[in-house]
């Protein structure tokens, strides 16, 4: 085939990938926006079998089936609550190829190097694909190319420690705390650092050595930054590593001279860059402070806290339900764990039967993963209209009746707004406390993962509702008229 | 307890036209169940439709005479102001409960005080949250304001309602009500609900907000001046300014043309009314237009407004000034006054044991009494507590000019200028430099990368944020075009290459199927109700 055809395919593809994110602005869009996406991808994959450059087409027809197997598999098997988990250890695999594909590009340039020194231009002159693009690049082009395998393998490096240890967290095979070694940040930084001496040594001495170290040394990075990331920080640790993924797809773009490439790690490197933008914003923390780990210390002492919790059984709850007009649940990582959604979908069932106007009010970082809470409740059967962001339902508050708080804790922390020692303070949050009655469904009396000390239990208009929220609903629900 | 019931008893109105009553048989029932005997005179509710048949099912004795009633009655409820004859039949025993316009009703009050009768007067209760409910004065405001509307349309020869008929285009009436208080609230919701344009005014900027939210349009001033906040006031509007009351009527006098229907509400507590609407504005008015002065028992806000009459000028403009709009409603009027009395009788007998405690320390009783004890106890203290929380006045929200509206835009968006080029710059130069050192193959792709980002940017951030979960597990999907590089090098080297492109092959396999898949679920779940 001929090498404008693949190139004619690249350019449809490219423009159907950016249409597929693009139409994920909106629930109906996006279900057309998909199919823009494979039909892109199949494109993609199919011009590059079979165009120039490509060898042994057989053997990677078979390996795609073959993992296609494996993905089908696992995406119809995934439950909803662990999609943080399923997006971590697939954005693992990318860093991964992305390692194997730049060491690949090393190889070649070993062999042609050879080549070259041997002088053997018969067969330098027979090099087809790949090999045959390098054997024609000048030397500068050759250095470039060097750091462009360079930062490749680099982020891929990271990028799969990364994913690897964020799974480890999000599936709880990890513990989710923030824990480092000795010496924290300043490994990382002289890790960084020699991996930028070695970037010297290798375009001087292109010695595959210099490669090999850096990668153990960015595979070592990856795997301290995520560790000392604690869990409720997540959210942003999985959109940096998507961000990632694409910025390490865009440099082994550049290495081999695949224009789809670099502009599809583009469009994911700038939407994961995006993601973590937002969350960051949603905590009111910078970048840089999420990533080094951790809450910066607090100010002064935090706030004394008057008033102690009351505690308020299943059926205080369904009294105060049936009264209520307007109610307004907001649900955290708590119902995820406890695997509620369904139960809070029949309440909400129940209530708007009833004639309620219940609606869900989502914190950007809600969650594990931004729109975690989303996808959860989606699976349940809410829909979506009654699903509202921070900034649509925040100003609604005043006039609720009821606000059901269900394992969510830090989002809805007044001490943000009302304690400016609070580590949490100018974090925007949701101010359910202004509502004329707030429910809290939490297994104990606990702070929460940044363990801060929540004014909101201590309300007056708060009353506790104790105990593992699926089981808390589910005694609620009969009581519900 | 005594060996008899606590009676209240309610004389039938001997005002003039009054069809109020204030006992109603519903209010009866709920008084008797504060241990309370209930008697009224015979014939007190026929005006506002409640038969002596309707009172006795409801355990109400009938009393044949009003002297009788009197006589046999601890605490007598009433609506009007009581004469001369009715409080001579009060003793020391006896509670009266009843309009009493103490300010301007001294012989009233030294009569109810030298027969040691103690008089609650209902327009005295305080406004504040805990007695609204019994704030007699609001009730009969919303519906003198709801019925002023009804009055002025039924004086007014066109729709309220602007349609498109077969028959031609009818433009909808332009109503004007001037102060925003209960009974212009009242009013503006009724008129707006007709379908009138409504405009609305009042001294007190903070009223604004309320009239916006009934749907009509608040007539702002341009002028500038402190206002008094109503809080300080009781949420009674003050006086104000010689040039304030200028630029109102200039504003008043520039709508008088257009306008079709005027409804005055302004009211100054014990003062003459203000006159708002001059001869010249009513003169300039067109023909068929209807005024309606809520204020006429005070002078009316319009000077040519006649008490308690309708008139038409010459240039053909009626104004009515009935002053008796309640009683002109007495069926809903009764209902509502009768609750307000319930309420204070409620409040009057905390035991519920059908014993009066009247307790001089409560700020709502304290405030309605006028005699207590053979004492004149008005005018009473100021309230405890403010009638609505005053206003903090550290953040005025400064209406900007339209000037300086456009010197802020011009600003912003310079600096919005200023910060883009200066991006661009740094950006042009970093890639000039870029390229002066780099091959033309490294450029090309430098350009598509720099331009995919840009295109990058501007898609996500239209992505909605409840589908930020299947964004990720697309973009993870279609990061896997790494793919094409591995694909690319299985055929170019030796087996180390092909092993290791390979496996990249196969783990971007999984992620493509993986990632679609699993995406397709998500949005597939995402359901509109």
């Amino acid at each position: 085939m001929e090498f404008g055809f693949t190139t004619a395919a690249y350019v449809v593809a490219a423009v159907l990938f950016i249409l597929s994110l693009g139409g994920l602005s909106g629930q109906e869009s996006a279900k057309r926006a998909v199919w823009y996406g494979i039909v892109g991808m199949g494109l993609a994959v199919l011009a590059t079998l079979f165009g120039p450059g490509a060898g042994l087409w057989w053997l990677s027809a078979i390996l795609i089936a073959g993992g296609g197997a494996i993905g089908w598999y696992v995406a119809n098997k995934v439950e909803m609550t662990g999609m943080p988990q399923l997006v971590a250890a697939m954005h693992s695999l990318v860093g991964l190829a992305a390692v194997f594909v730049g060491f690949n590009a090393e190889l070649v340039m070993n062999r042609i190097a050879r080549l070259h020194h041997d002088g053997e231009h018969d067969a330098l002159s027979a090099l087809a694909g790949f090999a045959g693009r390098v054997a024609h690049k000048t030397p500068v082009e050759m250095g470039i190319l060097q750091v462009e395998v360079f930062l490749g393998v680099f982020i891929g490096a990271v990028t799969f420690t990364g994913s690897v240890v964020a799974y480890g967290k999000l599936a709880g095979k990890l513990n989710s705390s923030a824990t480092k070694l000795p010496g924290g940040h300043f490994l990382n930084a002289g890790a960084a650092g020699l991996s930028l001496v070695l970037l010297f040594v290798y375009m001087g001495t292109d010695s595959g050595w210099a490669l090999s170290i850096m990668t153990l040394l960015a595979l070592f990075i990856g795997y301290h930054l995520i560790m000392g990331i604690g869990g409720a920080d997540m959210p942003v640790v999985v959109s940096m590593l998507n961000s990632y993924s694409g910025w390490a797809a865009a440099a082994i773009g550049f290495s081999l001279g695949n224009d789809l490439l670099i502009v599809v790690g583009a469009l994911v490197g700038s939407s994961g860059a995006i993601l973590s933008y937002i969350m960051c914003k949603a905590m009111n923390r910078s970048f840089i402070s999420v990533i080094l780990g951790g809450f910066g210390g607090p100010a002064g002492p935090a706030m004394e806290i008057d008033g102690e919790q009351v505690a308020i059984d299943a059926d205080g709850v369904a009294t105060a339900l049936n009264e209520a007009d307007n109610i307004i649940i907001i649900p955290g990582y708590g119902m995820a764990v406890a695997q509620a959604q369904q139960s809070v979908s029949e309440l909400t069932r129940k209530l708007r039967a009833a004639g309620k106007n219940v609606r869900f009010a989502i914190h950007p970082v809600a969650g594990r993963l931004p729109g975690h809470m989303n996808v959860l409740l989606a699976e349940a059967k809410v829909p979506y209209d009654i699903v509202m962001e921070m900034d649509e339902i925040n100003e609604d508050f005043p006039d609720t009746d009821v606000a059901i708080v269900i394992g969510s804790n830090d989002i809805v922390n007044p001490a943000a707004q009302e304690d400016p020692n609070s580590p949490i303070a100018g974090m925007p949050v949701l101010e359910c406390w202004k509502a004329k009655q707030v429910f809290v469904s939490k297994r104990g009396q606990g702070t929460g993962y940044s363990g801060i000390e929540n004014p909101l239990f201590y309300k007056e208009n708060t009353r506790m509702f104790y105990g593992d929220a699926k089981a808390s609903l589910d005694a609620l629900l009969p009581k519900i008229s | 307890m005594s060996e008899r019931q606590t009676v209240i008893g309610t004389p039938k109105e001997i005002f003039d036209g009054e069809a109020r009553v204030a006992m109603t048989p519903a209010s009866a029932e709920q008084l008797q169940k504060l241990g309370f005997a209930c008697a009224v005179e015979t014939g007190a509710g026929v005006a506002a439709g409640f038969s002596d048949a309707d009172y006795e099912a409801a355990g109400v004795s009938i009393v044949k005479t009003a002297a009788a009633l009197w006589k046999d009655s601890d605490v007598i409820a009433k609506v009007r102001q009581p004469n001369e004859t009715e409080l001579k039949r009060l003793t020391s025993e006896k509670t009266l409960i009843s309009f009493f316009n103490p300010a301007g009703n001294e012989d009233g009050m030294a009569l109810a005080k030298s027969k040691g009768a103690n008089v609650i007067a209902m327009e005295m209760v305080p406004r504040i949250s805990r007695a609204q409910k019994m704030d007699a004065l609001s009730s009969m405001a919303n519906i003198a304001g709801y019925r002023a509307v009804i009055e002025a349309g039924n004086n007014y020869g066109r729709f309220f309602t602007g349609q498109i008929t077969a028959a031609g285009k009818v433009p909808p009436a332009k109503v004007l009500v001037v102060g925003a208080g209960v009974a212009g609230l009242a009013a503006i919701g009724t008129s707006t609900s007709l379908g009138a344009i409504t405009l609305a005014f009042d001294v007190r900027p903070e009223v604004a907000e309320q009239v916006e939210s009934m749907g009509a349009e608040f007539v702002y001033l341009d002028f500038e001046e402190e206002q008094t906040d109503g809080a300080a006031t009781g949420g009674y509007a003050s006086v104000s300014s010689p040039e304030f009351r200028e630029a109102q009527l200039a504003k008043f006098r520039e709508l008088a043309p257009e306008v079709d229907i005027v409804i005055t509400t302004a009211l100054i507590p014990n003062r003459e009314a203000p006159e708002l609407w001059t001869e010249d504005m009513v003169a300039a008015m067109k023909p068929g237009s209807v005024i309606v002065d809520l204020a006429a028992e005070k002078g009316g806000n319009c000077k040519m407004t006649v008490m308690d009459e309708k008139i038409v000028t010459e240039n053909g403009v009626t104004i009515i000034g009935y002053t008796d709009f309640p009683s002109r409603m007495a069926s809903q009027a009764s209902t509502l006054y009768a609750t307000n009395i319930r309420h204070m009788l409620t409040d009057l007998t905390p035991e519920k044991d059908g014993q009066i405690n009247h307790d001089m320390e409560d700020d709502v009783i304290r405030g309605a009494t006028v005699t207590y004890q053979g004492e004149i106890t008005f005018p009473p203290p100021p309230p405890k507590i403010q009638a609505i929380a005053a206003k903090p006045k550290a953040a005025p929200e400064k209406e900007l000019t339209p000037e300086e509206l456009r010197a802020k835009e011009t600003a912003e968006f310079k600096a919005q200028t200023i910060q883009q080029v200066t991006l661009l710059g740094i950006g042009g130069a970093i890639l000039l430099g870029v390229g002066l050192v780099a091959p033309a193959s490294f450029m090309q792709h430098f350009i598509v990368f720099v331009l995919s980002i840009f295109v990058g940017f501007q898609v996500i951030w239209n992505v909605s944020h409840s589908l930020h979960t299947p964004l990720m597990a697309v973009t993870n999907a279609i990061s896997s075009i790494i793919i094409l590089g591995a694909i690319l090098q299985v055929g170019s080297g030796g087996f180390l290459v092909i092993l290791l492109a390979g496996l990249s092959v196969f783990m971007a396999g999984i992620n493509i199927f993986g990632g679609f898949l699993v995406t397709r679920r998500m949005l597939a779940m995402f359901q509109k109700s």
